[in-house]
This record gives structure tokens, sequence and C-alpha cells, in this order.
């Protein structure tokens, strides 16, 4: 964006021209005591020069993941992202952020778009996807209501403890505003959703039950017996996933969810500080009419050429008004092609060697950890590439000490829940070489209670 | 021109109602299927749900928009056009026929008094 000023002749140019005598009676309908009043206390100004140096030491206070060595996740991982990924995204025929207001004219965009879908589609196992939501949590809370719209006679909403806890704020953000009532069904001493407590809960008012595949913790949840206990309940399953995790485990499609979602970040887009990432948002068929957002189709012009439009618009803000599915009327366009881009790269067994490597990563590290430190595993349950550590001091702690060896070995799990003082939660991606799991565990060994 | 059976009653919402004994075949009029356009899809309710006069039971979407559909009448339902699922077109090309939504048990007759008959119903549409 170019840098606009105005000098004090300009702004007079202007408040002359609308016919107003001074700035502050545009300001008018703004109450005097929400005003800052006094002008900014800035400093006087400075060259371009001790600008730049000025950001640069601010800039270098951050440790920046790579310059670390990386175990954190909790939603968002440190995958390899090509250099093709970021040279295709930035052409400037693809680059910009939104989906287009006269789609049909960007026959580019709109293939990317279907594309997308199509691969989500393949990764996921399931019938449909959108061209995307904002992010995981979004896609997350909008599969409840989906679920809500769907199920008008029933009005519960159910979902398991081991949720990513931004989706459940997200969620309860949404539904206080709603008048939605959200019931949680808590993990058992295994780290799995307690599936007697859920059986218990679910009846014939429940809308949805909702859970993450793996779980917040890290451990992998029965899927089936979770969707298939949803089901006799005459519920809805919705499945928030972890992508690259697809390449290994039973995709949601397989398992006869209604609804699946994840969180996208990890295919082909960087950490960027928690944002902007992608909502990725798939359900079965016979959901596709109440489903949010944009959805690209395939079609053929009236020369017999293939080509793409926006479908199933009749369900969107534009033209349903207040009825619409949902106030998405977007997607994470630049992000979603960065995640197509990426899968494209991979191909099928590339995509399936990402997820091999951090599941045999993980588990290489972990048998060190429980082997030769005094960090103990928190669950005895299969996971993927992330794991829950007991840690023999507060974890607070380890992860200093740790960050002061240029390590970043996890995420504090007392940061969403306060009485887990002494847990971690580790990840693992293929890009860990086994000298810096080693030099993870060297540092660990170090610490005992 | 559109179509306007004499034997029907008709709401400003353009739902058409046919009452045999105690229960009512409704559907949408000729035009409304005309500014409808093509209806791809349509969201009825299940037999047994209750139905108010003036309140909506469903929706219907065409290519370019989705209407809601307004009930002329209370009652109980007590069948929907399963057919519709598959050929929601139907509606298109015989709506006071094969076309039908739903078919309701009546729970006040008198409520039929308040609708208009043909020939109001065509001042309402020219």
């Amino acid at each position: 964006m170019a840098y606009a000023p105005h000098t004090d002749t300009q702004v007079a140019e202007m408040l002359r021209a609308i016919g107003v005598e001074r700035f502050d009676d545009l300001i008018r309908s703004i109450p005097e005591d929400v005003r800052l009043g006094a002008g900014l206390n800035l400093k006087p100004g400075m060259s371009e020069l001790e600008v730049t140096r000025y950001m640069e030491m601010i800039g270098d206070l951050n440790r920046q993941a790579v310059d670390s060595i990386n175990f954190l996740g909790g939603g968002s991982y440190d995958h390899f992202i090509p250099s093709a990924v970021g040279a295709l995204l930035s052409r400037s025929e693809w680059y910009t952020a939104y989906t287009p207001y006269q789609p049909e004219v960007s026959q580019g965009t709109l293939q990317a778009i279907y594309e997308y879908q199509s691969v989500i589609c393949d990764i996921t196992g399931m019938d449909v996807s959108n061209a995307s939501v904002y992010d995981g949590p979004t896609a997350v809370t909008e599969a409840v209501l989906l679920a809500l719209r769907s199920q008008k006679k029933r009005e519960r909403v159910l979902i398991s403890e081991g949720l990513h806890p931004h989706a459940i704020r997200v969620l309860k953000t949404y539904a206080a505003a709603n008048g939605i009532t959200v019931e949680t069904v808590p993990l058992g001493l295994d780290g799995r959703t307690d599936l007697t407590a859920l059986k218990a809960s679910l009846n014939d008012q429940t809308a949805v039950f909702s859970f993450a595949q793996p779980n917040f913790l890290g451990v992998l949840e029965d899927a089936k017996a979770l969707t298939d206990a949803a089901h006799d309940a005459g519920a809805l399953a919705a499945v928030s996933v972890y992508p690259v995790s697809l390449g290994m485990i039973t995709p949601p499609g397989e398992y006869g969810a209604d609804i699946a979602t994840g969180e996208g970040q990890c295919l082909g887009n960087r950490m960027s500080f928690g944002g902007p990432y992608l909502g990725i948002f798939t359900v079965n068929e016979k959901l596709v009419r109440q489903m949010p957002g944009r959805v690209a189709g395939e079609t053929v012009d009236r020369d017999g050429k293939r080509g793409y439009v926006l479908t199933l618009q009749t369900r969107e803000q534009h033209i349903r008004r207040g009825k619409a599915t949902s106030n998405i009327c977007t997607n994470e366009g630049l992000n979603a092609l960065a995640a197509l881009i990426h899968l494209a790269l991979l191909g099928k067994d590339g995509f399936r060697q990402v997820a091999q490597l951090c599941y045999d990563k993980a588990h290489y590290l972990f048998d060190r950890i429980v082997g030769e430190t005094a960090f103990k595993p928190a669950f005895n349950s299969p996971y993927f590439n992330e794991f829950t550590l007991e840690t023999p001091v507060p974890a607070e702690e380890v992860v200093t000490r740790l960050a002061d060896q240029g390590i970043l070995g996890g995420i504090r799990l007392d940061r969403f829940y306060p009485e887990m003082k002494h847990r971690m939660l580790v990840a693992v991606t293929e890009k860990r070489t086994r000298e810096e799991m080693d030099r993870f565990v060297e540092a660990l060994q170090a610490i005992r209670s | 021109m559109a179509n306007v059976p004499q034997e029907l009653k008709y709401t400003e919402d353009h739902e058409w109602v046919r009452v045999e004994g105690d229960t009512a075949t409704f559907g949408i009029t000729d035009y409304a299927q005309g500014e409808l356009g093509d209806v791809v899809f349509l969201e009825l309710p299940s037999a047994g749900d209750e139905v108010q006069q003036h309140e909506t039971f469903g929706s219907i979407e065409a290519v370019k928009t989705v209407a809601d559909l307004f009930s002329p009448i209370s009652g109980t339902v007590l069948e929907v056009n399963g057919d519709l699922e598959d050929s929601p077109e139907t509606v298109n090309k015989d709506p006071y026929g094969a076309g039908w939504l739903v078919k309701v048990k009546v729970s006040d007759p008198a409520e039929l008094d308040g609708l208009m008959n043909a020939e109001a119903y065509t001042a309402h549409i020219s």
C-alpha cells in the first residue's frame, strides 16, 4: 500500500472541499471519554536508516522457529515447504487472498479452487469439500452450526475435551451469541475420549458430537467407535483432523464421519505466528446444501468446453441474506492454493512418506526420552507424531531451560489446562534430524527433579 | 399467462391448497414456478411435523435463488412428495399435479376462508 502523507495544507483543503471547519467535527459522534484527547506521544522523526536499525533490533528480540530446533505443534507444525510453493504462489496471476467478485472471468482461480477441493476430498475420503473457511477453529464451529441446521429438532451440542482449546473457545464464542449450550465429554485416563461417558451423554436431543483425530494431547482416538456412538443416537459425527496424518491413518470418509474439518496450515503454509491459516471443510453429500462457504464446480460452456463456476451460491449471503448457511462468503484463497501446490508436489507417495517419516521420527524420539530421561509418557495410547510427557519439574521451567539452549521443546500444557503444570506436548515433523532429536534427548537428560 | 385453476385456494405467497375431506394438499402456483425458474432442490418437512398457516414449512431452491415456502393452512404433515428429491423439475412441469409438495391433516378448516379464490389470486398476480 502506498504511503499517503497529509500536510496541514492538504488537510485544510480536504476539509474545505467537504465543507467541514475542523477535523474534530468529523468525529463528533465518538464519545469524548473514549477519545485520546491530546496527540500521540511520539518521538521526533528518525531517518530511514535509523528506522531500519530500530526495527531490526526489535525483530532480533524474537526467537524464530527457523533458528531453533523446533518440537512445537498443537495445531501449527514445522513441516518442510518446497520453494516451488512460494514461487508459484507469488505469481501475479495468483497473488490475491480473495475469491474474485466476478468469479467466472477468473477461470484459473476457479480451477485451482476446484482442484483444491478435489485433493481435499481425496485425502479425507469425504464426498464434498468447500473452497475453505478461515482456519481450523472456524471450521470446527461451522461444522457444529451446520449440524444444528440440518437436525432442526435437536439442540444439544456435545464435544470431546480433546478438541483444540482454541477451537473450543471459538465455538463457545459463537454458541454464547446464539443461545447454544455446549457440553463437554471428558478424556479418560488413557487420553482418549471417554466412550462410556459419551454414550451416557448422547440422547435424542443431541444434534452433533464433535471430536479431534488425533486429539489435542496427541492421542489417536477410536474414531470409528466415537462416530458409531453418535450415529446410534441419531446425531451427526463431526471430526477435526490433522491433514498430514491422513497419509497414514484412516481418513474420516472411511469411518463414516458426516463432517470432517481440519487445520490446513500443515499443507504448504508457514507457521506465521498463528495465521492466516486454512480451514478445511468437508461433508458427506447429503449435507451439501447446508454447507457454509463457497464451492467451485466444473461444467461445460455452450461450445461444450470445460469451464468452472461458483456453484450452490443460493446458500450464500448475497442471495439468501439473513437465512444464509453462514456469514462466510469467501475463502482462504492463497492458503488453499498453497495447500494444493504442496499436495500436488508431494503426490500420493510423497504424502504417505511425509506421514510415515513424522510417525517414525516421533516414535524414535518418544522411545529414547522414555527410556533414557526422567520424563514419562502421560498416556500409554497410540499416537501419530505428537505426544504428551509428564515432566520431572514444572513444564514451564523445562520449556525455558530448553529455549536457552536453542530448543523449542514443546508446549507447556498448563497454558491451556491450569492443572497440568507437569505436562508438555511434543511434536515431531519430517524436518527433525536424528542429530537434533539426540541433542534434545541430551538436554532432557540433564533435567531431573 | 399463468394457469390458475378455479377449484383451488391461494395465498399471497403463491402457494395453492386443495382440501378433500380433512386432508389438504399444497404446492406452489404456476406463476411462482415461472418466476423462480428451474427448481433444483426442495427442503420439505417430515411426516408428523406440525405446520402453521402463513409460517415457513420449508424452502425451494432454483438456479438463482432460494425462497421460503409458507403453509396455506395449519395441520399435521401426513405425506411429503418424495419424488421431488430426484426430480425437483416436476414442480416446474406440473405445479398443480405431480409437483405437489405436502399433504396435511387440517386442524382448522375455517382457516380456508381467509385464503384467496382463483379470481382474487389472478388479480393478485396481474
